[in-house]
């Protein structure tokens, strides 16, 4: 049976000749950026060793740079920027409450292990 | 975009029958599938870092252990990987221009793109397996367990096994026979089996022959665990010249098994602790299944595609909803990259 009940929505998500072209231009632009931030973390994980002591700093640069080129991914090439607002965050907000936490009760517990290790040998 | 939820007030838009999203239920579900999914790989990389957090030897550098390329050796640190992800941001670009010519209703573009997409994903996978069999078979110095206890990786230039020149017969081979075949792999295996004493090796029929070997160049020992004599603090690490060769040989050639390990698998491995290998095994490996499904996934679709099916719809949202997929997995490779390789 057709069902009549049922709105396309794919339908909303057609767009023109023109509106293609800005589109296209947006996704070159992202993919020049994600590229160049890619480069400039193998040059600088290649060039600066782990024990020098500027490496706390590259570090902390690299996950931000990290987090900026996840951020392009899903907003830009995943479309998640141009859904409706709670889309977004009915997606986003789960995933950071679980995460943030993770990593809070990961780091905290693990601190702890190496204590004991340490200490009992 | 958006259009028919536009006009409603939010009591019409929650109130049933429409998707208070303005999107379809499969691309929703897609959605929630990726956070589940991406909770799942998060849980592996946070486990990681855990392990790594106490881990009380030192963790290996990525830069180190990760330094050849195809066809030109050692001494490219993460230009590899680098390639890799590279070439997986490509196609999740040609996935991207796949998805945006769909909503042009653009047939010719979406088969183009979605072809360029399937080969970068094999493009990836070559990558990957090749990463996994350097990765296992590991360098040809290995790491070595000093005369003092303390344990080095080796970097530098092997010199070529030429021959084993057998001095004394056994069961197969005769005294003079001199061998040429599988150099290496006796070479490695004898070594771990502490089977070379001072040069001499033992072979598997039990006969003794001499190493015929290269002069190493640029021999350097990196101190990971402290001995008695060297520790792997910052000043007395690196070990170099005439000294790390001797170290390194008197160690090679001391006629005791497990002072060398070569490669890795789950056991033991070259680069680090034990979980090092098994982290990498699990996390590639499993990232590696994605890209695979993903794979077969797109080509799917791009059958669908060619053959018109999307087109009859009147929609590309096929092509939308996998290509979520395709972005999640070099989304994720994103992560694995900066986490395994880079810090």
């Amino acid at each position: 049976m057709e069902r009549d009940d049922l709105i396309e929505y794919s339908l909303d998500t057609h767009h023109s000749e023109d509106q293609g072209k800005s589109i296209r231009k947006k996704i070159y632009k992202v993919t020049l950026l994600l590229t160049a931030v890619t480069v400039i973390e193998v040059f600088f994980g290649a060039l600066i060793k782990q024990d020098a002591s500027i490496w706390p700093l590259v570090k902390w640069t690299f996950i931000a740079l990290t987090l900026l080129k996840a951020g392009y991914i899903v907003m830009v090439f995943m479309h998640l920027g141009d859904e409706k607002k709670w889309l977004r965050y009915v997606i986003l907000i789960p995933y950071f409450i679980f995460i943030l936490y993770l990593i809070f009760i990961a780091i905290w517990e693990s601190t702890y292990v190496k204590e004991v290790l340490n200490t009992l040998g | 975009m958006g259009a028919h939820a536009a006009e409603l007030d939010s009591k019409t838009l929650w109130g049933g029958k429409i998707s208070p999203f303005s999107t379809s239920y499969g691309k929703l579900m897609m959605w929630f599938f990726l956070v589940s999914d991406a909770l799942t790989f998060s849980g592996l990389l946070v486990a990681y870092g855990f392990t790594r957090h106490d881990c009380r030897e030192l963790w290996p550098i990525g830069e180190e252990t990760f330094n050849s390329m195809p066809f030109l050796g050692h001494g490219f640190p993460l230009l590899y990987v680098a390639l890799m992800t590279f070439i997986l941001i490509i196609s999740s670009v040609t996935m991207v221009l796949a998805v945006e010519a769909g909503h042009r209703m653009d047939k010719k573009n979406v088969v183009k793109w979605m072809v360029a997409t399937v080969i970068g994903g094999f493009f990836f996978l070559g990558s990957q397996a090749w990463e996994w069999y350097h990765f296992i078979h590991g360098s040809e110095f290995g790491k070595i367990e000093l005369a003092d206890h303390s344990v080095a990786i080796v970097k530098g230039h092997f010199g070529e096994v030429q021959n084993f020149t057998v001095f004394e017969g056994g069961k197969h081979h005769k005294k003079g026979d001199v061998i040429k075949d599988d150099l290496m792999h006796t070479f490695q295996h004898a070594a771990s089996k502490g089977k070379i004493n001072n040069g001499v090796i033992t072979l598997h029929d039990g006969s003794k022959a001499y190493v015929h070997k290269e002069k190493d160049h640029g021999l350097k020992l990196i101190i990971k665990k402290s001995g008695e004599k060297y520790s792997a603090t910052n000043k007395t690490k690196l070990i170099e010249g005439k000294l790390a060769e001797k170290l390194y040989y008197d160690a090679l050639y001391s006629g005791e098994a497990d002072r060398v390990v070569y490669g890795a698998n789950l056991e033991q491995n070259e680069y680090g602790p034990q979980q090092y290998a098994q982290f990498f095994f699990f996390i590639t490996g499993f990232h590696g299944f994605h890209v695979f499904s993903g794979v077969l996934i797109n080509i799917i679709i791009m059958i669908g595609a060619a053959t018109g099916k999307y087109h009859k719809r009147g929609h590309y949202e096929m092509v939308e909803k996998t290509g979520l997929y395709w972005h999640f997995v070099d989304l994720v490779w994103v992560f694995v990259f900066t986490f395994f390789y880079l810090i």
